[in-house]
């Protein structure tokens, strides 16, 4: 077991990068994940890696796309404008079965928006991260040591499954100190025969590619991948039930604002209401499995997000009408408090008002 | 142990963050729950910084110190926001060398501390914040005296290693007001 240190989510998210055996990184700086890219600075020139600071965030995506096309872990990190920036080049990732990793410090939105922590990117990162048919696969960790022992798993999931993979955190998680341990060379190698690489005349070249001219051979290729899709959406669902055993109420919140909603939960526990939390790690593949049961359990649902409410869609459609599905949340960099989300249950459970 | 909730709060530059850290590291050396999260931003360039930090047993939900049971204010600006949220009951500790007003508030235990003062008298120029540790420290007794040494040992970075001593001595000036 590694040592304890304390670490912000940023740096930690950089180190377990490292230690997850990736040597490329393209970012641009924005708050509020500047420090990741600071970390992979000062750390990937002593260990052979190459950190490169992009001239705008559409170039840094595409720098990963070219560094994936040979077969390396790439990565990128920013923050919600330039995620927005980076979403043609994810595009073409996802059409070009490319593995990479990409780290969202979210930020209050639309536009400049501003850098208080957010979560109004859920749409963005879940159902259109760019045009056409794909999806990414997407984490949201709640804590800066979830942060590091999601990293080696999206990449490994990305390279298994070909396909891009997204760390959805926040400021608050980025900017936040907590204990965390890292464990060192936690790489996982995985073949990867596709890769247009040096090959010495010894097989034939491959090309990687994503543009399709002829309709049916576009559509078999997108068919194909949502037949992976739909492999991924049942292997790969991830989620945290807490006290949902006995819950007669569910509140279904990830990342920072399911730390908050944990705290109200327990304060409501502590008045006698029986209620549980659904904390989403995956949100693409959204966690159906486990509200699609809770669904048949509990009278109601609270969704709690920092955004005026994007995850409760996806709540909605796997309760599918059962139980009634209620939203609370802040925006615009508000973090909820305890207090607020504790008034919700209780108004939820027909308590005190 | 009870959870501490503190916030610590004042300008940029007086120290807040590292203040902080010093008693973050504390929990890590005890291997309880740590959380500790800084203001960051506009607030930070001539306006206030300050910092959250949660010291518990248990699993620390929001980070965030909405109603801190231990205050400590370096500013009056950060005075003012904040004094009305501390919990009842909660700790208060105020650089009175910085801060001329006295709380209202009969339902928390205030403690006011020249601690800037006191760090020039004593040749610790701007290790107030350390001061003030002290005094949160003799008040709450939110990790074991030994503990709060250790920390600063690991907070202070190697290429300063010859603070720690009037580090030390300052959460020591801090313990005895």
């Amino acid at each position: 077991m590694a040592e304890k240190v304390l670490m912000k989510g940023n740096e930690a998210l950089a180190e377990a990068a490292i230690q997850a055996g990736c040597r490329h990184f393209f970012g641009y700086p924005i708050t509020p994940q500047t420090e990741l890219a600071a970390y992979m600075a000062k750390r990937m020139p002593k260990i052979g890696g190459t950190y490169l600071q992009a001239e705008s965030e559409i170039a840094a995506i595409n720098m990963v796309l070219g560094a994936a096309s040979a077969g390396v872990r790439a990565m990128t990190s920013s923050s919600s404008p330039g995620i927005s920036l980076k979403t043609e080049g994810i595009s073409y990732l996802a059409g070009s079965d490319l593995p990479c990793l990409i780290i969202n410090v979210q930020r209050g939105g639309p536009g400049l928006g501003g850098i208080q922590p957010s979560q109004a990117d859920y749409w963005q990162a879940t159902k259109a991260t760019g045009h056409g048919d794909f999806q990414i696969l997407v984490f949201a960790p709640s804590t800066v040591q979830e942060m590091v022992d999601l990293v080696a798993g999206a990449f490994d999931r990305a390279d298994k499954y070909r396909m891009p993979a997204m760390i959805l955190a926040d400021g608050m998680l980025g900017q936040m100190m907590e204990p965390v341990a890292i464990e060192e060379g936690s790489a996982n190698v995985i073949e990867k025969p596709w890769a247009a690489n040096g090959h010495q005349g010894k097989r034939p070249h491959n090309i990687v590619n994503s543009l399709y001219i002829q309709p049916d051979e576009l559509e078999r290729l997108v068919a194909e991948r949502f037949e992976k899709y739909e492999l991924i959406k049942k292997t790969e669902q991830m989620c945290e039930e807490y006290l949902m055993d006995d819950a007669e109420y569910c509140v279904v919140a990830y990342g920072a604002s399911s730390r908050v909603a944990r705290s109200a939960v327990n304060s409501a526990r502590a008045q006698g209401v029986k209620v549980g939390l659904i904390r989403p790690i995956t949100l693409w593949p959204f966690p159906n499995d486990a509200i699609n049961a809770a669904a048949d359990k509990v009278k109601a649902m609270l969704t709690v997000e920092m955004s005026m409410g994007q995850m409760v869609d996806d709540v909605r459609l796997a309760v599918n009408g059962r139980c009634p599905v209620e939203f609370y949340g802040r925006t615009g960099g508000i973090i909820p408090t305890p207090a607020e989300v504790l008034a919700q249950i209780n108004k939820l459970a027909g308590g005190v008002q | 142990m009870s959870d501490f909730n503190f916030l610590l709060a004042g300008f940029g530059g007086q120290g807040i963050l590292f203040a902080g850290k010093v008693v973050a590291y504390t929990g890590l050396i005890d291997g309880i729950q740590v959380s500790w999260l800084p203001s960051y931003g506009p607030e930070m360039r001539g306006g206030t910084a300050n910092c959250s930090v949660c010291l518990s047993e248990n699993t620390i939900g929001s980070p965030l110190v909405t109603e801190p049971n231990g205050f400590i204010a370096m500013n009056l600006p950060s005075f003012d926001k904040f004094i009305d949220s501390v919990a009842p009951g909660g700790v208060v500790i105020v650089d009175s060398s910085l801060i001329e007003k006295t709380t209202d508030r009969t339902d928390v235990n205030a403690f006011y501390v020249p601690a800037t003062k006191m760090a020039e008298e004593n040749g610790l120029k701007g290790l107030a914040n350390i001061i003030l540790i002290g005094k949160l420290f003799k008040e709450t007794g939110f990790c074991q005296k030994e503990t709060l040494f250790e920390a600063v040992r690991k907070c202070v970075p190697a290429k300063k290693a010859h603070l720690v001593d009037s580090n030390i001595r300052a959460l020591e000036l801090g313990m005895s007001c």
